[in-house]
Parts: structure tokens; C-alpha cells; sequence
């Protein structure tokens, strides 16, 4: 991908939280990048950075506990994190929008939703009433809602409505990146069809791109193009769809891949990953992994492993990682089966 | 998975151990009579596992609650080994309790934070005055702690102290103290984190294939169901709609909601195709719900006839039930 192309980059940001049971080191040199139109699944479990990734990226992190490190997040070209406030209010909403998991964190109770995505509106464009009612309205019928129902207040919207308001507020200002922290965890499956099928519509619409947070698999599979793999404050694996779903190398990957259970294959084993997640405030030296990995040797318990790039945009933090072509870099042993 | 063929074959097994008969369950709110469960007929087997699915309010937790009697029904039977639970009076219902369990959701919410894990899985076993003798007591709470797979230095833990997967062992060991031969699971790993889940998912198979144990799996997690079911029940605004050999629905499901329902499931494969049936609209208010087939708003099948006559659960073919006027073979 070349320079113009990245929307967002970031680069090396360490993040940790300073807290009085200590350092809890829940971001450490991450390196990801989004070009222009596409789709970005950040995948991981409960306590692997995710969040904490996208909230940094859009500056809303509580300063303290949190302290930025390291890093530099590039958007345009430009460092966010070297931005005032004030500039980064002008963007937020704007350039970038953030729709959280749970509709209610992102609604004010007390006022209609067409108050709340005429706000948006309002905040980042100058146009007069009228027309922010317009906008709103039509905003409210691309999502798939009524315009009379502008003068509704959340709590009369369902689970799935609600979150397709926040979605109308979010683009209410047509951003070029979006950040969705799993916006459809808290529903039905129906309604989570609903709603994805709607994003991903609204999404070349647009023309936005979309950094999608989630632990459904399933999901990264139907709408996203490429894939980084989180686990303890690191992506362990990065690459294209295909990349990560057919041809995945690092150990914890493979096990996230193994411990679903498969809708479509009748006598699957469930494999489980043994352990639990470390704690970020006392991670293991190494690789952060090598405690619950089986193919662990004793140079992952003192050395972290480098970043390998197997195959041209497929990365893998691990020894034992095989480039595509040629022997594997940390050791003669040979790939793990 | 073995335990599924090993309960094949053999008169006893196929004995029901649990059947419930036109089991209703309304609740009065101030909008009207909220339809919970509506006209609900199913059995369970010996030693196998019923999967429950279906969207939030769909009435699945109502029907775990209902079979244990932790609520009443408005109408209908519960038939328990042969016995008529609604007929049992507190006692006899009290005895009736050691052979049925129930595991919760939230292994946050279902353990009492100021009880320790011994005082946590001693519990049920000091109610229902099991064991006289403290000693013998105690040697149980650590063969139960073995059986879920906690390490007995967590014997003094607290809740807050575990993480999600150990509670859930708790709920399971609590569950399990009192050697039942039924427990319902109230969607047991839905608010786990895969990898935990995949642990949970295989003790719960372990524990069945040991103890013989017969389960009510409710949840909505179609890819879990699917893994430890037996058979399936689909239900849909407090009624069954298909209920069916598990195999079989997932493979063809027949009623024009289970195809849905199935279809909207992201699945983590790029190398399938499948076609995905988006429903419009969302799930219809259960309060005085209108006369007819319950899906008719959101049924693309939808005729005349569904909007006025209720269809019944039928068998179409051995073991094969669906509720639906027009079932479509092939997706």
C-alpha cells in the first residue's frame, strides 16, 4: 500500500494505564494501517487492546489513567495525537465517528433522536434549521427509519432501531473513517443481519472506511477485507481475508479458529486454548502467548518475537512464522503442524 | 463426539424423562396479557440434549423456569420420571429438586459475591442436608472441584477473585453437587470469551457422558446449539415452530423462520456460498398477539390462511415437527 493510499496509520503506539495495583500495559508497538474504502477487522478477545486501540485513535481515552506512551497515529497524513483539542473536535464526528456496542452509551435519553443527529449536523456544518431538520430526516430514511419518527426519543426504538439511529448520527457528517466497537454484540441475530447489511450498504454509499471491532469470526468473514489479530496489547497476525482465514500461522490464530464450533461440519472437536489471558499488569517476558501455546520453546519465554512478513502483507509475530517461500526465520525445527 | 451415538439404542434411554404438555406461561402487564410461552409440547430423553433456540423474548428462559417450577404455569403439565410436577406439594417438590439443576448465564450475577468457593458449592449440599458428617462433606466439595476442573487452591477464592470460565465452573459444581439427572442451561457460555467457552462446551459434554446426565440447552447461539444438541426445538413468540433431529434442521430446516434464523448466522468461512435471507422488520409485540401464524409480518411465504388459522405443531415426517402452513423444502 503506498503513502497516499493509507486513510489512518499508526505506528508503534504503546498505551498504558497508570494505576495503583500498578502498570497495565494494554497497548504495546502496535503497527496497523487502513487504506482508503476498506474494511479493517480487529479482532480479540475480552482485555486484548482492542478498545483501547480504537479509543486512542479518536483521542477519547481518560487522561489519567491512560498515558500514551509512544507512537504516532497518522490520518491524512497528519499525527492525531499531536493535535489540540480543539482541532480534534472539529474532526471527531466529522472525519472520524465511533458507534459503540451498547446504542444507549452513544443516546441521550432526554432528547428526540432527531435532535441528536441534527447536533451532529450542526456542530460541523453550517446550515440553518431547516435544513439540519432535512438532513436528519433524510439521514433517519437511509438507515431504514421513518422520518416522522425524527421527534421520537431513544426509549421508544428497539435494540436494532436504537443502534440504527446511532449509525445515522454517526455518517450524519459523511466521515471518512468509522470505528465500530461490536455494534451488533448486544443483538439478535436477525437484527444483527439487519444491521451489518446495512453498514456494509452505507459503507460503499459513502465510500467510508471502516475499522470493524469484534470476537465473532463469523462476522470479520462477511465484511471485512483485511484482518489483525489482537492478543495482550499486540497484533500477533495481520493480513488480507484470505490471509487469515485460509492460510493462518500464528499459534493463537489457529486456536481461535479451532475452538468454534462449525455450523456447517458435523464432528468437530472443540479445541480449547488452555489457560487464560495473562494479566496486563504482569505480562509474561517473551512472547506474550508462550504460556499457553503448545508449540512454545524456551527462546519464546526470553525473546519476543519479530514481526515476519510471510507473504507480501501478511505478518505474523512468531519463530516460528514460514515465509511463503524459504525456511522459517527464528528456527531450523520447521513450521509447526 | 461419542456421547451422541453412545445413548443411541436401548429401551430405557428412549424413555422420556421430562415432557411437557400444553405448557403456558402469561404475565399480566398493563398493555394486556403478555404471551411468555404459548402452547408448548416437547419431551426430553433420557441422557440426551434438547437445544433451545430463538431471539431474545422468545420465551426459551421462561420454558427452563417453567420445567423446574422456579415459576408457575398458567396452564398445562409438566410430567417429571412419571410424575405430575404441578401435583407435588413443597416437600415432595423439595426431594424432587436434587434431581433437577439450572445453570445461569451470568456467572457474574448468579454467584453470591460474599461466599467463598467452598461456601459456594457447599451450599445445595448443606439445604438438602446431604451430608451429616463435616469431613465427608468437605472430601466432596474437592471431588466436585476435580470434576469441573478447578484447582483446589481456589478453595478460598471469592467470586470477583475468578475469572468467567472459573465462575462458570462454580455454577456447574453447584449444579452438580446433588447428582441430578436433568439440568436445564440457561445459555451457560454466552457471556464467555471463546476460548472459554470451547473449555466449558467440552466439560459440559464430559459431564454428561459421565454422569449420564439429560440436558435443556437454551441459547442463541445457533453454532453452539448445534455442537451439543441432540435434537432442536426453534421457537418463535413463546410457541415451537420446528423441532427436529439436529442433524436434520441445520441441514434443512423447514419452517420459513429456523431458514432465517439459520441463514442470518455469520458463519467464519470465506470458501462457502450461501444465500442470506434478510428479515424485515423485527419481532412482534407478545402482548393479545393476533389470532394466526405469529410469523406472518416477517414471512415471505405469507398467504391468506396464515393471517386467520394458527398452524399446529405437526409431524411431517418421524420426528420431524413444524408449526407452519406452507413448510419449504430447499434452500
Amino acid at each position: 500500500m503506498s503513502q497516499q493510499e493509507k486513510l489512518l496509520e499508526i505506528k508503534n503506539l504503546t498505551v498504558h494505564y497508570e494505576t495503583v495495583d500498578g502498570t497495565v500495559r494494554a497497548v504495546e508497538n502496535l503497527n496497523l494501517s487502513v487504506g482508503a474504502g476498506q474494511t479493517l477487522g480487529l479482532v480479540g478477545e475480552t482485555g486484548a487492546g482492542k478498545t483501547t486501540t480504537v479509543k486512542t485513535i479518536m483521542r477519547i481515552l481518560p487522561v489519567p489513567p491512560s498515558v500514551i506512551k509512544s507512537g504516532e497515529i497518522f490520518f491524512k497524513g497528519e499525527d492525531l495525537l499531536k493535535k489540540t483539542e480543539k482541532e480534534m473536535r472539529s474532526i471527531r464526528g466529522a472525519k472520524i465517528s465511533m458507534i459503540f456496542q451498547d446504542p444507549m452509551t452513544s443516546l441521550n435519553p432526554v432528547l428526540t433522536v432527531g435532535e441528536q443527529i441534527m447536533e451532529a449536523i450542526g456542530l460541523h456544518n453550517r446550515v440553518s434549521k431547516r435544513k439540519a431538520i432535512e438532513l436528519a430526516e433524510e439521514m433517519l430514511e437511509t438507515v431504514g427509519i421513518k422520518g416522522d419518527r425524527l421527534s421520537d426519543y431513544p426509549h421508544q426504538f428497539s435494540g436494532g432501531m436504537k443502534q440504527r439511529v446511532v449509525i445515522a448520527m454517526a455518517l450524519a457528517c459523511n466521515p471518512q473513517l468509522l470505528i465500530a466497537d461490536e455494534p451488533t454484540t448486544a443483538l439478535d441475530v436477525t437484527i444483527q443481519a439487519q444491521v451489518l447489511e446495512l453498514m456494509q450498504r452505507l459503507k460503499r454509499q459513502y465510500k467510508t472506511s471502516l475499522i470493524m471491532i469484534t470476537h465473532d469470526l463469523g462476522i470479520v468473514a462477511e465484511i471485512c477485507d483485511y484482518v489483525a489479530i489482537m492478543y495482550a496489547g499486540q497484533i500477533v497476525e495481520y493480513g488480507s481475508l484470505e490471509d487469515i482465514f485460509l492460510h493462518a500461522q500464528h499459534p493463537y490464530t489457529k486456536g481461535l479458529f479451532s475452538c468454534i464450533p462449525d455450523l456447517y461440519s458435523d464432528d468437530k472437536e472443540l479445541i480449547p486454548i488452555p489457560g487464560l489471558m495473562p494479566d496486563p499488569s504482569n505480562l509474561p517476558s517473551g512472547c506474550r502467548f508462550h504460556t499457553r501455546c503448545q508449540y512454545s520453546f524456551d527462546r519464546c519465554e526470553i525473546q519476543e518475537p519479530p514481526s515476519v512478513e510471510v507473504s507480501p502483507g501478511h505478518h505474523v509475530k512468531c519463530f516460528f512464522a514460514v515465509p511463503e517461500k524459504g525456511e522459517p526465520q527464528g528456527t531450523p525445527l520447521g513450521r509447526p503442524v | 463426539m461419542e456421547g451422541r451415538y453412545d445413548k443411541e439404542g436401548g429401551e430405557d434411554l428412549k424413555m422420556a424423562l421430562l415432557e411437557v404438555k400444553n405448557l403456558k406461561k402469561y404475565f399480566k402487564t398493563k398493555s394486556g396479557l403478555l404471551h411468555a410461552v404459548d402452547g408448548v409440547d416437547l419431551h426430553i430423553n433420557k441422557g440426551e440434549t434438547l437445544g433451545l433456540v430463538g431471539e431474545s423474548g422468545c420465551g426459551k428462559s421462561t420454558i427452563g423456569r417453567l420445567v423446574l417450577r422456579l415459576i408457575e404455569p398458567t396452564e398445562g403439565e409438566i410430567i417429571f420420571e412419571g410424575k405430575d410436577l404441578g401435583k407435588l406439594n413443597k416437600s415432595e417438590m423439595r426431594q424432587m429438586r436434587r434431581k433437577m439443576q439450572i445453570v445461569f448465564q451470568d456467572p457474574y450475577a448468579s454467584l453470591d459475591p460474599r461466599k467463598n468457593v467452598f461456601e459456594l458449592i457447599a451450599e445445595p449440599l448443606i439445604v438438602q442436608r446431604i451430608y451429616s458428617n463435616k469431613r465427608e462433606l468437605e472430601r466432596r466439595i474437592y471431588e466436585l472441584m476435580e470434576i469441573v476442573g478447578l484447582a483446589q487452591r481456589l478453595v478460598n477464592s471469592y467470586p470477583h477473585e475468578l475469572d468467567g470460565g472459573r465462575r462458570q465452573r462454580v455454577g456447574v459444581a453447584r449444579a452438580i453437587a446433588l447428582r441430578p439427572v436433568f439440568m436445564v442451561l440457561d445459555e451457560p457460555v454466552s457471556a464467555l470469551d471463546v476460548s472459554i467457552q470451547a473449555q466449558i462446551i467440552n466439560l459440559l459434554l464430559k459431564l454428561q457422558r459421565e454422569f449420564g446426565l439429560t440436558y435443556l440447552f437454551i441459547s442463541h447461539d445457533l453454532s453452539v446449539v448445534k455442537h451439543i444438541s441432540d435434537r432442536v426445538a426453534v421457537m418463535y413468540l413463546g410457541q415451537i415452530v420446528e423441532l427436529a433431529d439436529c442433524k436434520e434442521i441445520f441441514k434443512e430446516p423447514l419452517h420459513p423462520y429456523s431458514q432465517a434464523l439459520l441463514s442470518a448466522v455469520p458463519v467464519p468461512r470465506i470458501d462457502l456460498k450461501r444465500e442470506k435471507i434478510i428479515l424485515e422488520g423485527e419481532v412482534p409485540s407478545p402482548i393479545n398477539p393476533k389470532p394466526g401464524c405469529r410469523f406472518t409480518s416477517r414471512c415471505r411465504y405469507c398467504q391468506d390462511i396464515c393471517k386467520t388459522e394458527t398452524p399446529v405443531l405437526r409431524e411431517i415426517y418421524p420426528g420431524r415437527f413444524v408449526a407452519c402452513h406452507f413448510p419449504q423444502k430447499g434452500q
